[in-house]
Formats: structure tokens, C-alpha cells, sequence
């Protein structure tokens, strides 16, 4: 157990490795900070000044050295733009990232389950052909234009709710969260939607998959034929069974949507990690794309990682394998 | 039940007899980036200087004209019998918000600070030896030389008080390779209308005005200025009544606001002009075919080039009426510019291919123009016209459109035979422009010359301008200038660019010409 997880970790701190070596090597081509940093009329001299005082001239492999070695500490460096700790910008920027993610999935599973349910169980009706044939739109139409649609339709037309920020916020300890006043929760409504349509249609079409199989299984056939309840074949048996694939999708998931709001925070001028991120992207803030870059590698690497140790403790034949393979 | 309904009407009447009472106007006001630091002379940028105005202030400003205009000083002029000393009264009575009393101290602190090695105000500051006290409400500036426009320098260097700024260790402007961040990035201390209640950078600053204020109390008691990077969220946000004011609305926008009941927009022209600008010398261009000379290096390739530029399709066409066509770089605002020089031909086809022939490219030849996509008002769009407009005469040129970000090294490091820029003067006078457009290049000149041009006369004129110390013969030598740069054609103007500002129906924000708006302006109906 030991070994495999010491093994693990070791995979682990090489992909990160190699995540930051990537991400420096990139950004090193994606522009020069100076002409957002300096002004028109600075002279050719103050650029060559700026330049040393950045560290800028030095060969690439010297610049990758420093920033790793900065990293190890937690030290990202200071942002170019904004002229303060990149550490400290992405942590005060986490909480609305992560509550956007957390109300996301949550809309993404009940709704999820729920539709699969339903479509699953009633296979031929009409209501289904719609809410299947919507999901496929839904998928298929990008991220950034159902948010300006909602914005349109429930900001813009209707009143109903904010087109962009996070409304007022509370300051507990470190965290600053939008979930404890109502113009936070009123903000984080479109959003939340925008996000989790995707999953929303992934996990609908898994549980409804998965429930159909289920649905066709002989353990279902003799449940029925005992004189069980609908109900209690349906939830009591068929959907437990169904959720197992469905809970693992929806944790890895979770990853991919801390990741990848950065469209929907864009749109929605939603003040995480992730338009932080495109902010930096447009002033060639090289720290804070780093950092960034790096943040998201850990995110999925420790996902990963919990994942193969809980399969390690759940799957008794990877134990066997783990103590006679090697 | 019937308590609890009494109670809430109380408060119900209370919460509006109290509004009534403050009378408080609060402006939501939204951009599309943000200031980048409150640090008052780190950045010289338009956006961070917005922010500034608010909360601190500098001791000349600048009306929508143009003009200079007195603030923290209130008379200023040249020393008697010495043209290289500029000597300022200041306004008595001022405080801080912290209460201190504003004098000469600050002055004297707050240009060294701007003039330190960190501060990107440095540049407008270079001619300043020293400044010193002559009372508590005086200062004289030591200047290398005569230094006719320097107080055109002063209007967006913002003054400290030196007490506030000892205590918070701030002598040095923010140093990035020192990896620490600086108390002034986040807090203020200024003399302004304004005082700083919150900052959430890159979402929301907050200010409120300040009672101790020696102007007229403005219109405008609170602002939320905010963030919003993207141009369809930040304009729906106006139509759904979330923010009053919005910027850097998008031009085909302007029109379909203007025409919404219950939002108006403001139109006005902004102090930055667009224009081409192409290599000269007899080196060969690196994207072109023509590999034995440098076409642009031709006065007759670069008088045709300009008669195929059709000025005003660009403006009916790519910019949706949102410009002013112009013959010159150099906006109307700015000292040397002429009805004269701003006049520009008419396209003529016919007399661009005869001057193409004369020329000896018949067939025309290739080039890469580089183009910035993300900076100007539809900057992409006008070099793609000007593609299809140079095609006529047989240049085939191929696009190179890139972020800002990617398009600035390229220019900085003259990588580039063809390229579209805007530029904005600051100044308000003309040698501005020459400095760093015209001159040669050198380490403290030409540093956008990006075609390398060099007329050694015309550096000697430059240079001078700096120390001439008679205002005629000044204007006069930025006559001949004009000239020179305008019979050369060493830049290729297309047009001026026009700001326009959106707003609720009952509010009014004049249009500021470098973009830097005060809600000290806003009047409501």
C-alpha cells in the first residue's frame, strides 16, 4: 500500500514537473510583458533597464530554475499587472470559483439524475424525444452564447436576475463567499446554469444509459416478478446500482469544471481564478498564467491521485496485483 | 400581524426620508479593464490615471479642450529674467485625507518620487535638475534648459503627501524584481474629490466624496466603478439598469444604444490618432519579392500608396461613421496641427499606377503588413480594408494580425517592413510625436521609429524644440517640421479615433479626449 502510493506520488510530482516546464516554455512565446508594463513614451533604454530588472535577459533554463524553485516555497512571484503576490490573487480568487463549480455540479447531478430517470423509465413518451433532442442542442451550442442568452433573456429583458458579478459578499476568516446574501445567490443563479449544462447532459445520458442496462438485468426481471413495488424496483434497486459510474463521473468532473469556468466566468464577469486567468493572458502576465497553469495540474493530479487510492482500497485484485507484480 | 406591518411602513418611510435627506447621487460605472495599481507613479497608463484623478491630484489639469487648467497650483509662468526655472504657486488650504496639510513639501517629494528609477512617469521629468521651496506655497522647478511646454508634463503626475508616504516606507516606486508588493497599491492618501472605501482589484473600487474638498461639491457623491471585460455582458448590464455609465463601448453598439429609449450616448474625439507606418532605407524589405531595393524607400511607391487610401470609406464603411478622417498624425487638439496639414487627397487610381510605373514596379510587389487585433477600435478591420484598397495598384500584401502583446516586440524591435499603430499625445505638443515617431533612432529617441527613418536636419530641429525658449520661433520650427514629415509622407495617418460613452437617460458624462472621463463632470437632469 505504501509503496504503490509512494509510487503514485512520485508519477505525480513528475507531470507537475513537466506541467510547469510546458507552461513556461509556452508562455515565453506568447508576447513581451514590457509593452503592457511600461509606457508609450518610455525610451529604448528604460526597456533594456526593465528588461534586467525582470530578469527577462537571462537564458530560459535560468528563468525555469528560479520559478521552480520559487514554486517548491509557494511563491509565484508578483504579477505583473497588478503588482501583487500571484499566490495571493489566485487564493483570494478561489472561494468564487469554487462555489461557481460546487453550485454547478449540484445542478448538474440533481438535474442529471432526475432527467435520466425520467427518460430512462419512460422510454417512448413524447416528453422525452423533447428532452433529448434539447440536450443535444444544449451540448452542442457554445458555453459563451447560452450565457449572453440568459443574460439577454432574465437580465436584460426580464429584470429578474444580475447579468454579471458576484453581488455582495461576506468575509469569513480568508474566505469570501457570495452564498450567504441574497444578491450573491440571485448572482450566482445564471452562471451556475451556464456551467452545468454540459455535465447536466453528460450525466442525464449515463444515468439513463446505465438504467436501461439495469432495467434489462434478471436481478430486475425476478424483482418484478416477486411483486415488488415500481417504486421500490426503480429506486430501491435499479437506480443504487446505476449511481456507482455516475458518482465517480461527477467527482472527476468536478476537476474539469474548477478548470474550465473560465468562459463562463468571462461572460459572466465572475471573479474567480478563471478570468483572472484571461485577464492576465491579454497583459502577457507570465507569473500568474504559470501559476495558474500549474494550480489546474494540481487540482487534477490530486483528484487523480484520491481516485487510484480509493480503487486501490475498494478493488481487492489491484492489492494482489500491487504485492505480486513487483 | 398587524403591528409588524406598521413597524415595516415605519422603516419603509424612514429608509426614504433618509435618502432624501443625503441627497446621494452614486454613479455604477463600468469599464472594460482596470486601473493597474493605485500607486500614483508607477504606471503611465490612461486607465490607471482615471482612477487616480479621483483620489488624488496633480497641480495642472486639463479641460475637455485641451487647455491647462489650474489645480493644486494656481498660477504658474517662467522666472523673471529666467527662462529655465518654472515657478508655481499653489493652492493654499488644501488637506489630505488624512487631514495633513498639503505645501511645497509634498510638491518637491512627489516629483523626485515620479522622477526615481521605478516610476514610469520618469520620461515627462527628464528635464527637471531640481525643485525646491521658496515658502510653503511656492515651488520653482530647475530645468536643464528652457523648457517652454513642461507644464504640459504635469497633468497626470499626481502628488503624495510626504508624511503619509514616510510612514508607509513608499520613497521607492514598486520595484517588481524585489518581489514585494507596496502599501500604496491598495491605499491612498490623496487631495482629491474622492477617498478610497474599497478596492477588489479587477472587480469593484468604491469611493465617496470628500468633505473636505476645496473644490464645489460635485454632483456625484459615491462611485462603484467596475469591471467588466466583456463588451456584450458590460453593455447588457447598462440595458438592464445594473450600471449608469459605460465605457469603451463597442461602435456597433453606439448606434443601436443611442436610438434605445431610456439610454443616450456621448460622442466626442479622441486625442489618439491610427496610421500606417513602413520601412525606409535602401536594405530590401524581408517579406517582399522585390529583393534588390526597398520600394517604400520611393517618394513616388509611398505618394501612391496614399492615393489609393480612401480615407472615407474606411470611415463610412469599417468604423461605422466613429472617426475623423485626417492628413495628418497629429488630432486637432494638439499644438502645430493645421486645417492645412490635416487636409488629405482624394483616392485617385488612375495617378497611383502611373506613379507606380514611373516608380518601376508595374506589377507591384509583396509585402506583410502586421497588424495588432486587440488594441485599437477596429484595428484589424482597417488593415484588411487597406489590404484590398493597395491591391488596386498591384501591392499584394499579406496580413500578419496578432495581440497587442505579440505585435509590440515585433514593432519595438523594428522586425516589422509594414505595420498599423495608434498613437496618443499626452502632451499636447507636437514634439511629442517627433521624439519618438520621427527622430532617429537612438536609446533615448526614435524609439517607435519603426521604419527607421533618418533626416539629420530634421533630429537637429527636434532637439531643439526642447530648449528654444521663444514660443514664436518654436511654433515656427514645428512649422517646418510638419512639413517635411508631411511632404515625405514618413507616417501614412488614416484617422482620428472618436470615444464614445453610454449612459442612462439622465445622466450626462462629457466625453474627455484622452479618455480619462471625471464624475466630477456628471450633471443629472
Amino acid at each position: 500500500m505504501l509503496a504503490f502510493i509512494a509510487r503514485r506520488l512520485l508519477q505525480s510530482v513528475i507531470v507537475m514537473l513537466v506541467v510547469a516546464f510546458i507552461a513556461f516554455l509556452v508562455f515565453r512565446y506568447v508576447g513581451d510583458p514590457l509593452a503592457a508594463l511600461l509606457s508609450q513614451d518610455a525610451k529604448q533604454a528604460d526597456y533594456d533597464a526593465a528588461r534586467e530588472r525582470l530578469g527577462l535577459d537571462q537564458p530560459f533554463y535560468v528563468q525555469f530554475f528560479y520559478f521552480v524553485a520559487n514554486a517548491l516555497q509557494g511563491q509565484f512571484g508578483i504579477s505583473y499587472r497588478l503588482q501583487q503576490p500571484v499566490s495571493q490573487l489566485i487564493l483570494e480568487r478561489l472561494p468564487a470559483t469554487i462555489e461557481l463549480a460546487f453550485a454547478s455540479s449540484i445542478i448538474a447531478l440533481i438535474g442529471g439524475v432526475l432527467l435520466g430517470i425520467y427518460t430512462a423509465l419512460r422510454q417512448r413518451a413524447v416528453s422525452t424525444g423533447i428532452i433529448m433532442t434539447l440536450s443535444l442542442i444544449g451540448v452542442s451550442i457554445p458555453t459563451f452564447l447560452i450565457g449572453i442568452g440568459l443574460i439577454y433573456v432574465f437580465a436584460v429583458e426580464l429584470k429578474w436576475l444580475p447579468s454579471f458579478g458576484r453581488g455582495e459578499v461576506v468575509q469569513i476568516g480568508w474566505w469570501r463567499t457570495g452564498l450567504l446574501t441574497q444578491s450573491g445567490l440571485r448572482s450566482l443563479i445564471l452562471p451556475a446554469i451556464t456551467l452545468s449544462l454540459f455535465q447536466l447532459t453528460l450525466i442525464m445520458r449515463l444515468v439513463r444509459a446505465e438504467m436501461l442496462e439495469v432495467m434489462r438485468t434478471d436481478y430486475i426481471r425476478f424483482a418484478r416478478a416477486r411483486g415488488l413495488s415500481k417504486r421500490a424496483i426503480n429506486f430501491g434497486h435499479a437506480l443504487k446500482n446505476t449511481m456507482v459510474p455516475v458518482i465517480t463521473i461527477t467527482g472527476l468532473q468536478l476537476g474539469s469544471v474548477i478548470a474550465f469556468a473560465i468562459i463562463t466566468e468571462t461572460v459572466f464577469q465572475w471573479p474567480g481564478v478563471g478570468s483572472l486567468f484571461v485577464n492576465s493572458v491579454a497583459a502577457v502576465d507570465v507569473p500568474v498564467m504559470a501559476a495558474y497553469l500549474v494550480f489546474v495540474a494540481l487540482v487534477f493530479v490530486v483528484i487523480n491521485l484520491i481516485v487510484d487510492i480509493l480503487y486501490f482500497i475498494v478493488d481487492p485484485r489491484l492489492r494482489v496485483g500491487a504485492k505480486t507484480g513487483r | 400581524m398587524q403591528k409588524s406591518l406598521a413597524r415595516l411602513t415605519a422603516v419603509l418611510i424612514a429608509s426614504t426620508v433618509l435618502v432624501g435627506v443625503a441627497n446621494a447621487e452614486t454613479i455604477r460605472w463600468a469599464r472594460s479593464s482596470d486601473a493597474l495599481t493605485l500607486d500614483p507613479h508607477s504606471q503611465n497608463q490612461g486607465n490607471t490615471h482615471t482612477v487616480a484623478h479621483h483620489i488624488y491630484e496633480t497641480l495642472l489639469g486639463r479641460d475637455n479642450d485641451g487647455s491647462l487648467t489650474p489645480r493644486l497650483a494656481t498660477e504658474w509662468g517662467l522666472k523673471e529674467g529666467d527662462p529655465t526655472v518654472w515657478v508655481f504657486k499653489l493652492r493654499e488650504g488644501v488637506k489630505f485625507h488624512n487631514g495633513n496639510d498639503f505645501t511645497a513639501e509634498d510638491v518637491i517629494y512627489s516629483i523626485e518620487r515620479a522622477k526615481s528609477e521605478f516610476s514610469n512617469m520618469k520620461q515627462l521629468h527628464a528635464e527637471v535638475v531640481s525643485v525646491s521651496a521658496v515658502d510653503d506655497h511656492t515651488v520653482e522647478f530647475q530645468m536643464k534648459g528652457p523648457a517652454l511646454i513642461y507644464p504640459n508634463n504635469l497633468t497626470n503626475t499626481f502628488i503624495m503627501d510626504k508624511t503619509w508616504s514616510d510612514e508607509h516606507d513608499l520613497a521607492v516606486v514598486q520595484d517588481f524584481a524585489s518581489g514585494a508588493s507596496n502599501y500604496s497599491v491598495l491605499n491612498t492618501n490623496g487631495t482629491g474629490p474622492y477617498t478610497l472605501v474599497s478596492r477588489e482589484v479587477d472587480v469593484k473600487t468604491v469611493l465617496t466624496s470628500h468633505d473636505g474638498w476645496w473644490g464645489e461639491k460635485p454632483a456625484v457623491t459615491d462611485i462603484e466603478y467596475l469591471t467588466i471585460a466583456d463588451a456584450q455582458t458590460r453593455v447588457s448590464a447598462l440595458l438592464s439598469g445594473e450600471v449608469d455609465i459605460v465605457q469603451d463601448v463597442p461602435p456597433q453598439d453606439i448606434e443601436r444604444l443611442g436610438n434605445t429609449e431610456g439610454f443616450k450616448v456621448e460622442i466626442g474625439p479622441e486625442n489618439r490618432f491610427i496610421y500606417f507606418g513602413y520601412r525606409f532605407g535602401e536594405e530590401p524589405l524581408k517579406s517582399s519579392n522585390i529583393t534588390d531595393s526597398n520600394p517604400f524607400n520611393n517618394p513616388q511607391v509611398r505618394e501612391a500608396m496614399e492615393l489609393v487610401l480612401d480615407r472615407d470609406a474606411i470611415k463610412q464603411v469599417v468604423m461605422r461613421g466613429q472617426s475623423i478622417p485626417t492628413g495628418i498624425p497629429n488630432p486637432p487638439f494638439v499644438n502645430g496641427w493645421t486645417p492645412e496639414l490635416d487636409a488629405y487627397p482624394k483616392p485617385d487610381i488612375e495617378k497611383a499606377k502611373a506613379l507606380m510605373v514611373e516608380a518601376g514596379y508595374p506589377d507591384g510587389f509583396t509585402v506583410t503588413l502586421d497588424t495588432p487585433n486587440n488594441r485599437y477600435v477596429n484595428d484589424e478591420a482597417i488593415s484588411t480594408a487597406y489590404v484590398g484598397m493597395l491591391g488596386q495598384i498591384g501591392i499584394k500584401v499579406t496580413l500578419a494580425s496578432r495581440p497587442v502583446a505579440e505585435h509590440s516586440p515585433i514593432i519595438l524591435a523594428n522586425n516589422s517592413d509594414f505595420y498599423l499603430l495608434g498613437w496618443g499625445v499626452p502632451t499636447f505638443d507636437s514634439a511629442y510625436v517627433f521624439n519618438d515617431l520621427i527622430h532617429s533612432k537612438t536609446d533615448l529617441h526614435g524609439t517607435y521609429n519603426v521604419g527607421l527613418y533618418s533626416n539629420p536636419e530634421l533630429d537637429e530641429k527636434i532637439i531643439a524644440l526642447g530648449t528654444m525658449d521663444d514660443i514664436a520661433a518654436r511654433d515656427a520650427t514645428i512649422a517646418e517640421i510638419w512639413n517635411v514629415v508631411k511632404a515625405d509622407r514618413v507616417l501614412m495617418p488614416v484617422h482620428n479615433q472618436v470615444l464614445a460613452y453610454a449612459m442612462r437617460e439622465g445622466v450626462t458624462l462629457p466625453v474627455q479626449p484622452e479618455n480619462q472621463p471625471n464624475m466630477t463632470t456628471v450633471t443629472f437632469d
